[in-house]
Order: C-alpha cells, then sequence, then structure tokens
C-alpha cells in the first residue's frame, strides 16, 4: 500500500485546494481534478486532444516532460505558457508529492 | 418540414444504435448533427484510436465502429440533417414538436432524443479583442465554398490536418498562402507536410513557425494583420484569415431548451431516459443521473430503454413484446422517408 500525497490545485478565482491523492490507482492530474470537482472538464478523455485540463506547474521540480502529443497539442492550445503542462498527461506517482498547480483559464 | 417518428439530436454512436433499436419497433429515425460527417467524437477527435470496452470486440478503432453502427443502422433508412445544429424546440399544440436549425431546416415528431455526447462542436476561436467585428468579413474559422477563395491571398493559422489540408489546396489553385503556427512541428499527415515544404520552396506558400497572428486591422473588413515572429512583427495586407484551431464541444443552444441541466448535462430519469421534458429524452454522455457513467456501452443501453417509452408515447394503444433479433432477423424498411424528408 503506498502512501496518499498532497497536491496543491489553485482553480480560477485564485482559491487553493489541498487534496489528498492516493498514487496506487493509476490517477492523472486531470481525473485527480475532475475527482475532486474542480472544473477541470477534460472533454477529450485523456488523449491529449483537448487541452481542457492545461494546468501551470508551479512547482519547479514537478514540471517534467511534454511527451509528444501532449507538445503538439500545447503547440495548438490557448493560454500556454512556458510551465503549461495538460493534466491527463500527469501520473500521479509518489515524485509529485507537494505539486502546486493553477488551472489556466477555460477557452471561450 | 422533415416527419419522422424520433428526431435524434447527435449522430455519434449512441444516436446512430437509437436508429437500430428504433427500427426494431418500425420506427423512423432522422438525425440532426452540427458536424458534416456522423460518428460525433468518435470521427471528430479520435477516429484511429483503439476502444477495448465494447462488449465482444476485444479492441476496434473508432472509425470501424462507426462505419459498423451505420451498417447496423442502414436498413432502417434513417435521414441525415448534417452540418447543421439543432437550435430550438417548440411544443406543437398537439404535443408533438418541431426542431429546427440554424439554418431553418424544421423537423416534426412525437418524440426528440437528444444524444448530443459533449454538445455541438464549434470553431475555437484565437483570442484577439476584435476577432468579432471581422467574423465573416474577413475571418472564417471554417472553409465553405472554396471556389469563392481560389486564387486569392491568404493567410490560415493553425498546425493540424485541417490547417495544413486546405493551404495546400489553395496554394495549388493559385493562391498566395501564408501558414502560421506557433511551432515548427505539425500535427497533420507526414505527406502533407512535405507537400507543404514543396510549396513554400516554390515560392507559393510562406511557413511562419513559432509566429501567432495578434493584430487585426481594417476598415469594415478585414485589410490586414500582423504576425508576431519572436521579437519581430510581420504586417501582411490580405482579407482573409482563417484560424483553423479545430473544434470544440459546446452544450450550446439546447442549454436553452427548458431542461434540468446539473454541471452542463441534461438530468433524466433512469427508468426510461427521460427528461423534465415529457417527449424529450437524453442518452449517452449528454446525459447525467445517479452513478452516471461516461461510456458508449451505457449510451447502447439507455437508447434502447429509451426507444420503448418513445413506443408507448407514439402508439398508446398497441402493445409491444420484446423480440430476438435471432429469431425474428431485421425487417428493414422497404423505402425511404418520403424523397422530401431526406436532406444530407
Amino acid at each position: 500500500m503506498s502512501a496518499d500525497i498532497n497536491i496543491t490545485v489553485i482553480d480560477r478565482e485564485g482559491e487553493a485546494h489541498i487534496i489528498s491523492v492516493p498514487t496506487d490507482m493509476n490517477l492523472n492530474l486531470m481525473e485527480v481534478c475532475k475527482g475532486f470537482e474542480l472544473p477541470v472538464e477534460g472533454v477529450c478523455g485523456g488523449m491529449a486532444m483537448c487541452a481542457s485540463c492545461q494546468v501551470y506547474v508551479l512547482t519547479d521540480e514537478h514540471f517534467g516532460e511534454r511527451n509528444d502529443d501532449e507538445q503538439a497539442m500545447l503547440d495548438e492550445a490557448f493560454f500556454v505558457q512556458e510551465n503549461s503542462r495538460l493534466g491527463c498527461q500527469i501520473p500521479i506517482t509518489e515524485k509529485l508529492d507537494g505539486l502546486k498547480v493553477v488551472l489556466a483559464p477555460a477557452e471561450q | 418540414m422533415i416527419k419522422t417518428d424520433i428526431i435524434i439530436i447527435g449522430a455519434g454512436p449512441v444516436g446512430l444504435f437509437a436508429v437500430f433499436e428504433a427500427g426494431l419497433m418500425k420506427l423512423r429515425c432522422h438525425l440532426i448533427d452540427a458536424i458534416p460527417q456522423p460518428g460525433g467524437q468518435l470521427t471528430e477527435i479520435y477516429p484511429k484510436k483503439p476502444i477495448y470496452d465494447i462488449p465482444g470486440y476485444p479492441t476496434v478503432l473508432a472509425g470501424e465502429l462507426v462505419d459498423n453502427l451505420m451498417e447496423q443502422a442502414a436498413p432502417f433508412k434513417p435521414g441525415f440533417t448534417l452540418g447543421e445544429r439543432a437550435d430550438s424546440i417548440e411544443k406543437q399544440a398537439d404535443g408533438t414538436f418541431v426542431v429546427t436549425t440554424n439554418k431553418g431546416t424544421q423537423h416534426h415528431a412525437p418524440v426528440v432524443m437528444i444524444a448530443g455526447g459533449l454538445g455541438s462542436f464549434e470553431p475555437r476561436k484565437p483570442l484577439i479583442e476584435n476577432l468579432a467585428d471581422y467574423e465573416d468579413k474577413g475571418v472564417q474559422y471554417i472553409v465553405k465554398d472554396p471556389d469563392q477563395f481560389e486564387g486569392k491571398d491568404m493567410v490560415i493559422s493553425g498546425g493540424g490536418d485541417s490547417a495544413l489540408d486546405w493551404a495546400i489546396y489553395f496554394a495549388q489553385r493559385g493562391s498566395f498562402v501564408h501558414l502560421v503556427h506557433r511551432s515548427d512541428r505539425y500535427r497533420a499527415h507526414k505527406d502533407s507536410i512535405a507537400q507543404a515544404h514543396e510549396l513554400a520552396a516554390a515560392g507559393k506558400m510562406k511557413l511562419h513557425t513559432f509566429a501567432e497572428v495578434k493584430e487585426l486591422s481594417g476598415n469594415g473588413k478585414l485589410e490586414s494583420l500582423s504576425i508576431h515572429q519572436n521579437e519581430e512583427t510581420i504586417n501582411v495586407a490580405t482579407e482573409l484569415w482563417f484560424p483553423l484551431f479545430g473544434l470544440s464541444p459546446k452544450l450550446g443552444p439546447i442549454g436553452d431548451w427548458g431542461l434540468e441541466i446539473d454541471k452542463n448535462a441534461i438530468v433524466v430519469d433512469t427508468f426510461d431516459y427521460q427528461t423534465n421534458r415529457p417527449g424529450i429524452f437524453a442518452i449517452g454522455d449528454v446525459n447525467t443521473y445517479p452513478g452516471k457513467l461516461k461510456l458508449i456501452l451505457c449510451g447502447f443501453h439507455e437508447a434502447t430503454l429509451a426507444v420503448q417509452t418513445a413506443y408507448k408515447i407514439i402508439y398508446p394503444d398497441k402493445k409491444f413484446t420484446l423480440k430476438y433479433t435471432t429469431v425474428q432477423g431485421i425487417q428493414g424498411f422497404e423505402e425511404e422517408q418520403t424523397k422530401s424528408t431526406i436532406k444530407s
């Protein structure tokens, strides 16, 4: 049984939600946000095809590498910054303990 | 006016399967969809992705599943109104409904099934302050009637198949095309990328990479725009800009139909997936109820139960007993719906 980790998600109103997330359930950050009823749509279901789960990673050590599909999507998405990631492409592992992200604005 | 038994809004997998289940009960269906081809998300977002949770198919590509559902529905000769968005619904004095699209096509039926998935797919719009001033005045999100643009110089933004395909199409027909993309990687077919580079080398296209269209200007219509690339700004005189950033789904006008909505989904009763408005059903990803799972296979189940109540609404005095297709086979309709009802 692996331990839960703590993640901070700052919503679009600036409110910080500190959530405790299990690491042994094969979750990704998009699913976690949806599970905690944060306003993340995850329209495409986690295929890196819609950018509705875009987040800005505030903790440098957790930024990680964008994969090819994710990079291609972010090349076309809006509001993209240096620290943008797609939540659906970030698997929840023990290494992410202390991760802090901000939800990117929703597209019009 | 198109007349049918069930108007199905959304031609995705669940809408298509509803045609089959309704057909078994001798009910006719007509589908309306905002995108020009059937299949919904499966064709629009992930046609080449495998699906593993359709019973009986260890794996099936999304596009294949749609082809199969079309084949399965074919004996029941559904009608299609494609490329039009269902905008309004009006209940008639006799309890039937008229659904009108954004292009004014009217559909009349006693039952409406909303199988709208995530909603209708609308073009993703770039964030430019005065964008709305130039919409349809030089800024086009969709290439309609390409003939009218042939030979005209233009700017196209985007790095996907649609941006590349249209850039190539027009560059081959006498237009000079500026293709603007935020990166130097294109999310498109390899052949298209190679072709775009060839056309650029031949002086018919200019590829602006790591670039973005930022400002639009003109008097009443688009006359020029500026492309930001690194620290530089390039002004391009053009009367045409196609921002082709793909489509994103919106619940859209259905949200104003007087249906109970919870978190962007339509609330239904799990007895028959009827909404708070009798005669209007919601099936598939568009609905919500306690325990809802957004899965294609759950949508199939919902469609099957919904048509049972639809039958009772359409034929209140008739009894229908479940028949097995293995025993009965499939009795399709001999005839198309009257010609005037078929529109594609």
